[in-house]
């Protein structure tokens, strides 16, 4: 009896969000078959990889890791972000980042989808993945940093999914969740979203044989540079959200985002300081990583003009965001948070990846830049991550909305 | 222990044996019908099939070792029509491989190079090449300052000759990072790749100081005339697109008692390979009474490759 109303409930919770999902404006199913046409574009590009192999990017024996690695270790930074509404509105119960939690959550699974996704496209034999999944495969744990990278995203990716799934569930239902069902994997959430970020970095700071990397400030610059990127993608689809739906978002809140912005941003900025100073002030041997970025080395310098780029806009998006030229509506700061998502993209994508491998360890340079069928990829998954973000995020708003406006605010 | 050997042997032989009646039996169908074709190539498959699920070498036991050697030769013969022999011989006791490079005698004719590409079976359509070999120019220590792609007259006025491959360190980087175990160190000091285990993610090569590691960007080209058919499980047999690969000191060659194929090829005597732990061997020699030095010691890799100079 009881197990059949259960089942009820879900399918009903499953056809709602459906069909809230397909319906909306023309502009709101012109974004969807946008979001499509570049998954398929992916799907293309993939099949191309499958069959070449990744004699189909431009990585080599050189530069053996690329444009994927790069993408991956700038979203990881995003996902991790979340943390930076669920602290304040479950810690510090503050009421108006809790509003908008949900939307911190549902952004972090559709980056964590994407960093899974680009890894998984990174493989050189992808139908071997198995071979990673415990019990089955052979995981080198702990030893290897890449595995604990595995089941800590695998594990940030289930606890940003289920914790919001319940409580959405419970909303459309018009019930309370219960506390201590949810709770506990709050508290677990947020040291999860540091350990996942710290241990991108060990990734690469664990490797003495790349000196760029083996930087003992790898770790905090990263989670400085994610708790900038990170909230200011969310800002990005708050306005979003905000101007497309009528789940209206209080200028409070993106005041509060702001300032998390610019003191990470700041922090940020300091440390980059810090790390120029000690590659020249008295440059070493290994500092070559560093020269080939900011001013190449024997006549490779295509990644010169990225990271001056990355850099003047990370400036120039800080201080915008910090002395609010433009006072009153928000929205005049989204350009401001574009310029600081794209130089931080840079920053830590492209820009950090391939320098730690140029020169090679036996003094080579090369010059680098994604392939078409790179890009095609790259492109496929940034869709999926926005469909992901877009069909998880359509529901629960207007069950949120809902569950307010019949249960106030009293929560 | 001897019954038990030879039980191995016999399901071998009985595995091979199977095959044949196999093909003898595919034989028979297909005569009269198109000739080869059908049959031959969806054993293949079958095989393959059977290899996707195998485990992890290290998990294996001998029967399976045997049984996924069966495959992989009947495979060979089956896409390349080339008899290979493929030897799964373990550790030897009491030895440690190590190998030591003669600075002053190395006139940089490439020799050893030729001989790595032939005998581990070197993709030749990528120019895959285990060793490196570096034209330095005195004063200088470290192959990174040096030449690696010279192309002329050798020996060169006013230079000298540093060859570099993968150096089977003893506290090997390449190994800590791999996620699925697919690269470790054997007891006789070899670091080996499980080209069937690895997924191809690259990390190992991302750690490794010394550039020893090479990845199969594109499927690796063999001209059947060319195949080494003498191989071992970890050393030189087949690999396909996607997998990581490495130089481990001829592990077909030095399991058998012999020197690795540089060392034979090279005309100046500048390679020494031996038994580390054998007091008599020449590499013993040569790390008693010469000036020995390695590279990049600060990182604590422990390589086993020394550079000496006469
Ligand atoms: S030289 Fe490189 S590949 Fe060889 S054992 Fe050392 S770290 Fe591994
Ligand atoms: S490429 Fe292969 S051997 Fe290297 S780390 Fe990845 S799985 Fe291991």
């Amino acid at each position: 009896m009881k197990k059949n109303t259960a089942l009820k409930d879900l399918f009903s919770f499953v056809r709602d969000t459906f069909i809230w999902n397909i319906s909306g404006s023309i502009g709101y199913q012109i974004y969807l078959c946008i979001l499509v046409c570049l998954m398929m574009a992916g799907v293309y590009g993939y099949f191309i990889q499958f069959k070449l192999g990744l004699s189909a990017t431009n990585m080599s024996n050189i530069v053996s890791w690329g444009f994927y690695i790069s993408n991956f270790t700038f979203l990881v930074g995003v996902a991790a972000a979340a943390v930076m509404l669920i602290l304040p509105s479950y810690i510090f119960n503050d009421k108006d980042l809790h509003k908008v939690v949900i939307i911190g959550e549902v952004v972090a699974v559709g980056a964590l989808v994407m960093c899974m996704t680009f890894v998984f496209v990174d493989l050189g034999r992808p139908l071997q993945f198995w071979h990673l999944i415990p019990g089955i495969g052979h995981l080198n744990f702990p030893s290897s940093l890449l595995s604990w990278d595995i089941l800590v995203l695998n594990g940030y990716l289930a606890l940003n999914a289920l914790v919001p799934a319940y409580i959405v569930y419970c909303h459309y239902h018009g019930r309370e969740p219960v506390g201590k069902f949810y709770k506990p994997f709050i508290f677990i959430s947020i040291g999860w979203a540091v350990a996942i970020h710290m241990i991108t970095a060990f990734l690469y700071q664990g490797l003495p044989a790349r000196p760029f990397w083996n930087n003992p400030l790898m770790g905090p610059r990263f989670l400085a540079s994610a708790f900038a990127a990170g909230p200011a993608i969310i800002s990005l689809v708050l306005h979003i959200v905000n101007s497309a739906t009528d789940y209206k978002i209080e200028d409070k809140i993106f005041n509060k985002l702001r300032i998390i912005i610019v003191s990470a941003a700041v922090i940020n900025l300091l440390m980059l300081f810090s790390e120029i100073f000690k590659e020249f002030y008295f440059p070493t041997h290994h500092s070559q990583s560093a020269m080939y970025l900011f001013f190449g080395l024997n006549g490779h310098d295509s990644l010169v003009p990225w990271i001056w780029t990355a850099i003047s806009i990370n400036l120039l998006g800080t201080l915008i965001l910090a002395f609010k030229p433009f006072k009153g509506n928000q929205i005049f700061l989204m350009p401001a948070l574009v310029l600081l998502i794209i130089g931080i993209w840079i920053e830590k994508g492209i820009g950090l990846i391939v320098p730690g491998l140029v020169p090679s360890p036996m003094g080579e340079i090369i010059s680098y830049a994604p392939s078409n069928v790179e890009l095609l990829i790259t492109a496929g998954v940034v869709g999926l991550g926005a469909f992901i973000v877009t069909v998880l995020l359509k529901p629960a708003l207007i069950i949120e909305k809902r569950y307010e406006e019949t249960h106030g605010n009293s929560h | 222990m001897d019954s038990e050997k030879k039980k191995k042997m016999n399901r071998r032989t009985f595995l091979k044996g199977a095959a044949s009646t196999a093909i003898a039996g595919s034989a028979a169908l297909t005569t009269g019908c198109k000739g080869k074709g059908l049959l031959g190539s969806s054993e293949a498959i079958a095989l393959e099939f059977q290899e996707y699920f195998k485990k992890h070498y290290r998990l294996m036991t001998q029967t399976e070792r045997d049984e996924t050697i069966a495959r992989l030769e009947r495979i060979a013969k089956l896409k390349q029509d080339v008899d290979i022999d493929i030897d799964s011989t373990g550790p030897q006791e009491n030895v440690l491989y190590g190998y030591a490079f003669n600075v002053t005698r190395c006139e940089g004719y490439m020799e050893c190079v030729k001989a790595c590409v032939k005998e581990n079976n070197l993709d030749r359509a990528s120019n895959t090449q285990y060793i490196r070999i570096f034209e330095m120019e005195h004063g200088q220590m470290s192959p990174d300052q040096g030449d690696g792609k010279y192309f002329h007259m050798v020996p060169k006025e006013g230079h000298f000759y540093m060859g570099v491959q993968c150096f089977q360190c003893n506290n090997p980087p390449c190994v800590k990072a791999c996620p699925t175990k697919a690269t470790w160190k054997e007891p006789d000091g070899l670091v080996v790749v499980d080209y069937d285990w690895c997924i191809g993610c690259r990390y190992c090569m991302a750690a490794c100081p010394y550039w020893g590691r090479r990845f199969n960007w594109n499927q690796p080209q063999v001209p059947k005339e060319k195949i080494t058919k003498k191989q071992h499980y970890l050393g030189n047999r087949r690999r396909v697109r996607g997998m990581m690969e490495k130089c481990t000191f001829c592990i077909q060659r030095s399991r058998k008692g012999k020197v690795t194929a540089c060392v034979e090829a090279c005309p100046t005597g500048a390679r020494v390979f031996g038994n580390l732990l054998d007091p008599d061997s020449e590499i013993r020699f040569v790390l008693d009474n010469k000036k020995v030095y390695r590279l990049k010691e600060d990182l604590g890799t422990d390589p086993k490759f020394w550079y000496f100079i006469d």
